[in-house]
């Protein structure tokens, strides 16, 4: 690649990294599309008839039908999948069968507690997975090296509900007694008003997420540490910190970006075990009891909504993971 | 122009083909020992079980005594039992998940990044689709709607992992398509089944077995994950996530009802972590000697 | 005159006591440039390390001193060593791709560790562009090193180097990954920098020709020991050391075909070597007394580590030139033949209307740069480029364009060997499994006889069958690219495409492979040989093809095209291309430096 062609490259630049950006997006689209459709289809095909549900057991039959008139149900599937999306998308969500609240107003509470929970998981986790990857990497093949490691193979290979559990034992029942085991948050207030209910949740999703960033961090920055232009600034007789944060960390954090956004897109998977543990009341536990309760129309919003915020840091990861690969081949190229 | 090499140099630089490298691991090996050991334990468990599992012996939460060496859980029956019988579910259900995501994805990856062209675009990308769902929620609905069968979960849990094994393996396969060997098969015209057995497969056997032990552990926790929220194996049948959850309000009382079945579950995801991780580390020891 | 370097005793050791550089000893006068000259394990790229007080992750420097100037190297704490390496040393290393941070600009890596404001400092590095022969505006200084082309990024490594002034420069390899013509225009950077600011250089590399049109003085390393170490003009003349002797009879000649000594055997690995002469189990005079360890010794103005330097008088210096090619084509028809072939990346043409032939028994070599699409070229024929328009015929019928449109037939007749021995073969196979799956395309040869098939392809290419359960990893690189060619062998081929099969090898090693290659012609092998070496075309090939930009621009028999190249490219080429001085007395070196010469 020489000098002068650069300059040519980059108009044509813009459209080539714009087209995989908008072909993701599209795709992006679709997929949440397809989710929706498979939602409202499982959603449907829970056992049990709603109307009946609605109206208990000595409802008649003529109170029944007419109620599914009243529901849509009498009409063909694609078009209930239809009138159900246009009402999604203009914010109508349908109300609760078991309390008969409106569904947006549920969803907006088990929202803002879920995003609380893991919006400080990961404002925790992303700056201590870089400081602890660091210092793994720092003392790389030492003690505390080999102990990091030792415990994020553990933490990553054990289920959230273990963690969660066995930090519960520790500091809330069984040896020390100074958390609350469970998050109890009375609906409307800010979970921010009760950090101890915060703190073990959180934790539970901190932990796993941690150990599995930190340890590549551990590995990117070794990985950079051992490369010739690491040599050559060392050579240049650079100080150790200069080199460390000017030349090593900005290569590092490059291949940790798009992991960083699926650890993101774990957390928010994994919210419903966490809260169902510690009865936090987000989407998550709101699904669960949900299901328990065959409210169709919460379901559907829930299971939407984490999918998602699932859905979005998924796309962010894999459009940090294209534009490296992008430069990777520009590299090798040039 | 022959060289000859000292016995000593022979054996010592000697490297070990495929699978015997890893096995020489020692996190491979501990970490194959513990599953063994777990699944042994999991299949004669039942039998040396003291109790019934499903009887109550007791009195609720009762501590651990000479009768029950580890206490009686919130329905009275016997923990120990009870943890010697509940693995049973699991000691099938994840190795066969894991094995079947591993296997499927490792095919639909070698296969695709071999031939490309468009089966390879619409079978990635309906397994994109498969990625942007988050599994527990898929297995949560499934199991909603036909009930916590033993074979759906299995599917489930493979269809929640698969897709990510896929990319994995298909992201060590692309390079070596590159790979001056692989280049010379295609030039001597040798068919592409032969060339993904022959040629990609031994050559991805590091990252395969990485896979096999991440989606292990990953298996049991999704697994144990739905026992736990009630969606899979259901009461009165013992099952170590079911016992979490059960138990879970006697933590502060008789923690070893609780404490028992967690200490198996995290043994036995050990065992595909060890797995897993000797596995990486082979690998990047030999990636960082080529 | 001012001595800058002085470095005795230096040793350089594994974490396990296994010595890496034993014993180095070099002094260096102010001005004076120093080659070190070895081939890969003989330890020149630590001991350059060493003498900037460094060693790698998992090896130490065991002993000895470094003097540059008036700095201990050794002996200086972390933060007067960072100094000294600011200030006194610098260091330019081989791949400037890999050893420019990619992510910061040109301004910061040339001026970052140096003292003053910023202004002085981009006064500075304007200064360095300019010198070095590179833009020096703000525009290019903002740039990032992925911007630059090879030569481009190799001047600022350069520029990065000697901005600070330095007392002694230590250049590693520079110019092994460039192209010729940028080689050349490296090369005479240097040496302008070296008398513009009279710079003391110590020059790493493993080619003796590079080494002689830069160095005053050289130092040849052998298993991490120096072997020799004299004026460059009294050790080319009289190389006194059995191993500079074979080095230099190993180094092809773009003047004449000649035969090539490859030397037996492998560089020893680290902890390996054998107890007496380190050279000893590979020397064709080893005797008695060359078990017990010899020392440096001064004979005839060099320092010369081997019992019997006296040998030197009684062998000639250059390889016998052998005479040219009289293999007459017999029946003159082609074998391979390609008319008018058009190949494409995407839209971009990469080979514009290339029409060439092979014969049986000659070889037709494709000269050409990177980027000049040669290795396309090969490509297409063996059939793994779709991308292509023209016509091939393969004994005289029409060959399919891709691979699998041939028939099975045409396959085999075709051989292709590789680049990179290290993975032209699947090393999870031994090299035996290897060369039994090559012959499991051919079903004829199947069965009881596949075993003596695959042993007399071993033994052709001098690998001993009984090796056939080694796998490629314990195999040295020519050996990998010998089982490589025995397996083209098995097919039972009528043309060999050979891409580069040499350029990662050796000197030594590469001496053996162009052996039996020729040995090979003489078979009645076809042989299409693609190469950026025209001394390595000289000693191969019959007849050859100059390649630039994706077109033939020149095409004829070896003999005329490079004694009298018709075409500028190829003169530019030849010119570039650079040699062992054929009488030593003729290095071309720096005038200036004649007076310094003799004063070690």
């Amino acid at each position: 690649m020489t000098v002068d062609s650069q300059n040519d490259n980059a108009t044509i630049g813009i459209f080539a990294r714009l087209q995989p950006l908008l072909a993701r997006l599209l795709q992006g689209g679709l997929t949440l599309l397809a989710v929706s459709l498979l939602i409202f289809l499982a959603a449907r095909a829970l056992p049990g008839d709603v109307a009946n549900m609605i109206l208990g057991q000595s409802a008649t039959q003529e109170q029944l039908d007419l109620l599914r008139v009243q529901l849509g149900l009498d009409q063909p599937l694609w078009w209930q999948y239809l009138i159900w999306l246009g009402g999604i998308l203009r914010g109508d969500w349908g109300t609760s069968l078991s309390n008969g609240q409106p569904v947006a107003d549920l969803l907006a509470l088990g929202v803002r507690n879920s995003a609380t929970l893991s919006g400080v998981a990961l404002a925790v986790m992303l700056p201590l997975s870089l400081l602890v990857g660091v210092i793994a990497a720092q003392l790389r093949d030492g003690f505390v090296d080999k102990v990091f490691l030792g415990m994020s193979m553990v933490a990553n290979a054990v289920p959230d509900f273990v963690t969660g559990t066995v930090l519960v034992a520790l500091f809330a029942t069984t040896v020390l007694h100074v958390l609350p085991a469970v998050s109890f948050i009375p609906p409307g207030d800010s979970p921010f008003s009760y950090p101890d209910a915060l703190v073990l949740p959180a934790t539970t999703v901190i932990i796993p997420g941690v150990m599995y960033l930190a340890r590549l961090v551990r590995v990117a920055v070794i990985d950079v540490m051992a490369t010739e232009y690491i040599q050559t600034a060392e050579l240049k007789g650079l100080s150790p910190s200069r080199i460390l944060f000017r030349h090593a960390l900005p290569n590092a954090v490059a291949p940790i970006i798009p992991a960083a956004s699926l650890v993101a897109a774990f957390t928010v998977g994994g919210v419903v075990v966490v809260e169902y543990l510690f009865a936090y009341p987000g989407v998550g536990s709101a699904l669960v009891d949900a299901v328990t309760n065959r409210d169709l129309p919460v379901i559907q919003a829930n299971v939407l909504v984490i999918a998602s915020a699932y859905f979005i840091f998924n796309l962010i990861a894999d459009s940090f993971a294209q534009r490296d690969e992008a430069a990777g081949q520009r590299q090798s190229k040039a | 122009m022959e060289m000859t090499l000292t016995t000593h140099q022979w054996v010592r630089s000697r490297p070990v083909s495929g699978w015997w490298r890893l096995w020489a691991s020692t996190q491979v090996r501990w970490g194959v020992i513990l599953l063994v050991a777990m699944t042994v334990l999991v299949v004669i468990g039942p039998f040396v079980a003291p109790y019934d599992p499903a009887a109550p012996v007791g009195k609720p939460y009762a501590e651990p005594s000479a009768v029950a060496w580890l206490g009686t859980d919130n329905l009275g029956r016997d923990v120990l039992s009870r943890v010697l019988s509940g693995g049973v579910y699991l000691a099938w259900m994840a190795p066969v998940s894991a094995l079947l995501s591993v296997v499927i994805g490792a095919a639909v990856a070698l296969v695709t990044a071999y031939y490309r062209g468009w089966t390879d675009l619409v079978l990635m990308r309906s397994l994109d689709v498969l990625l942007a769902f988050p599994g527990i929620l898929l297995t949560l609905l499934c199991v909603s709607v036909f009930g916590p069968q033993p074979i759906l979960l299995v599917g489930l849990v493979v269809l929640t992992l698969m897709p990510g094994v896929a990319r994995v393996i298909r992201g060590a396969a692309i390079p070596l398509l590159d790979r001056e060997y692989v280049l010379w098969a295609k030039a001597v015209g040798t068919p592409g089944p032969v060339i993904i057995l022959r040629e990609l497969l031994p050559n991805v056997s590091s990252p395969l077995l990485v896979e096999l032990g991440l989606r292990l552990s990953w298996s049991v926790g999704i697994l144990s994950s739905m026992s736990f929220i009630g969606y899979g194996i259901q009461p009165p049948a013992a099952d170590w996530g079911l016992m979490v959850s059960e138990n879970g309000t006697g933590l502060g009382t008789q923690p070893y009802a609780v404490l028992a079945p967690i200490l198996m579950i995290i043994l036995y995801t050990i065992g595909g972590g060890l797995i897993a991780e000797g596995a990486a580390r082979v690998m990047a020891r030999t990636e960082g000697k080529a | 005159m001012t001595m800058v370097l002085k470095a005795s005793g230096l040793t350089v050791e594994r974490a396990d006591g296994a010595p890496i550089i034993e014993d180095v000893s070099l002094g260096l006068d102010r001005g004076e440039v120093m080659g070190i000259v070895g081939e890969s394990g003989s330890g020149k790229s630590t001991l350059a390390l060493a003498l900037l007080a460094y060693a790698r992750r998992g090896v130490r420097i065991a002993g000895g001193s470094v003097r540059v100037a008036d700095t201990n190297m050794l002996e200086l704490d972390t933060a007067t060593l960072r100094k000294a390496r600011r200030e006194v040393v610098a260091y330019v290393a081989q791949d400037p791709g890999a050893a420019l941070n990619p992510m910061l600009t040109l301004g910061t890596l040339l001026t970052e560790g140096l003292a003053g404001s910023k202004a002085e400092k981009v006064v500075r590095a304007r200064e360095i562009l300019r010198k070095v022969g590179l833009p020096d505006d703000e525009a290019f200084l903002q740039r990032r090193p992925r911007q630059l082309s090879g030569g481009q990024q190799q001047r600022i490594a350069i520029a990065m180097a000697v901005i600070a002034k330095p007392k002694l420069i230590i250049l590693d390899e520079p110019t092994t990954g460039l192209d010729v013509s940028t080689r050349a225009k490296v090369l005479d950077l240097i040496r302008q920098l070296c008398i513009s600011d009279d710079l003391t250089a110590i020059y790493v590399s493993h080619d003796l020709a590079v080494i002689a049109n830069v160095a005053d003085h050289v130092t040849v390393m052998y298993g991490g020991q120096v072997v020799e170490q004299g004026t460059m003009q009294e050790v080319l003349a009289t190389p006194r050391h059995p191993y500079t002797r074979a080095l230099l009879n190993a180094v092809p000649s773009l003047q004449a075909r000649q035969t090539l000594r490859p030397i037996r055997g492998r560089v020893p690995a680290v902890g390996e070597a054998p107890n007496g002469c380190i050279f000893s189990d590979r020397c064709d005079h080893a005797i008695e007394a060359c078990n017990t360890r010899p020392a440096l010794r001064l004979v005839g103005g060099t320092q010369v580590r081997c019992v019997r330097p006296e040998l030197a008088e009684a062998f000639e210096v250059r390889p016998q030139a052998v005479g040219h090619s009289d293999r007459q084509v017999a029946n003159n028809s082609a074998v391979l033949q390609a008319d008018g072939v058009n190949a494409f990346y995407g839209h971009r043409q990469i080979l514009f209307d290339v029409s060439l032939q092979v014969e049986p028994g000659r070889c037709l070599a494709v000269v050409g740069e990177s980027g000049s699409g040669k290795s396309t070229l090969s490509r297409c024929l063996i059939g793994l480029h779709g991308n292509l328009t023209g016509a091939l015929s393969l004994d005289g019928k029409p060959l399919p364009l891709t691979v699998d449109q041939r028939d099975r037939n045409a396959r085999q007749r075709l051989q292709y060997i590789f680049q990179n021995p290290n993975a032209s073969l699947n090393p999870r196979r031994t090299i035996g499994q290897s060369l039994a799956a090559a012959l499991a395309n051919r079903p004829e040869a199947c069965g009881n006889r596949s075993g003596a098939i695959i042993a007399e392809a071993f033994e052709r290419v001098g690998i001993s069958p009984h090796l056939a359960m080694r796998y490629p990893a314990e195999l040295s690189g020519g050996q990998r690219q010998r089982v490589a060619i025995a397996r083209a062998l098995v097919a039972n081929p009528a043309v060999l495409l050979c891409d580069e099969v040499t350029s990662s090898l050796d000197v030594s090693v590469q001496a053996s492979v162009i052996e039996l290659l020729r040995s090979l012609l003489a078979d009645g092998l076809g042989m299409l040989f693609v190469t950026h070496d025209l001394a390595v075309v000289r000693n191969i090939a019959d007849t050859v093809a100059v390649l630039s930009a994706g077109r033939v621009i020149e095409q004829g028999d070896v003999y005329k095209v490079l004694s009298a190249p018709s075409h500028p490219y190829t003169q530019s080429l030849l010119a570039n291309t650079l040699q062992l001085p054929t009488e030593a007395i003729d290095v071309p070196t720096i005038a200036r430096r004649q007076s310094a010469a003799g004063s070690r």
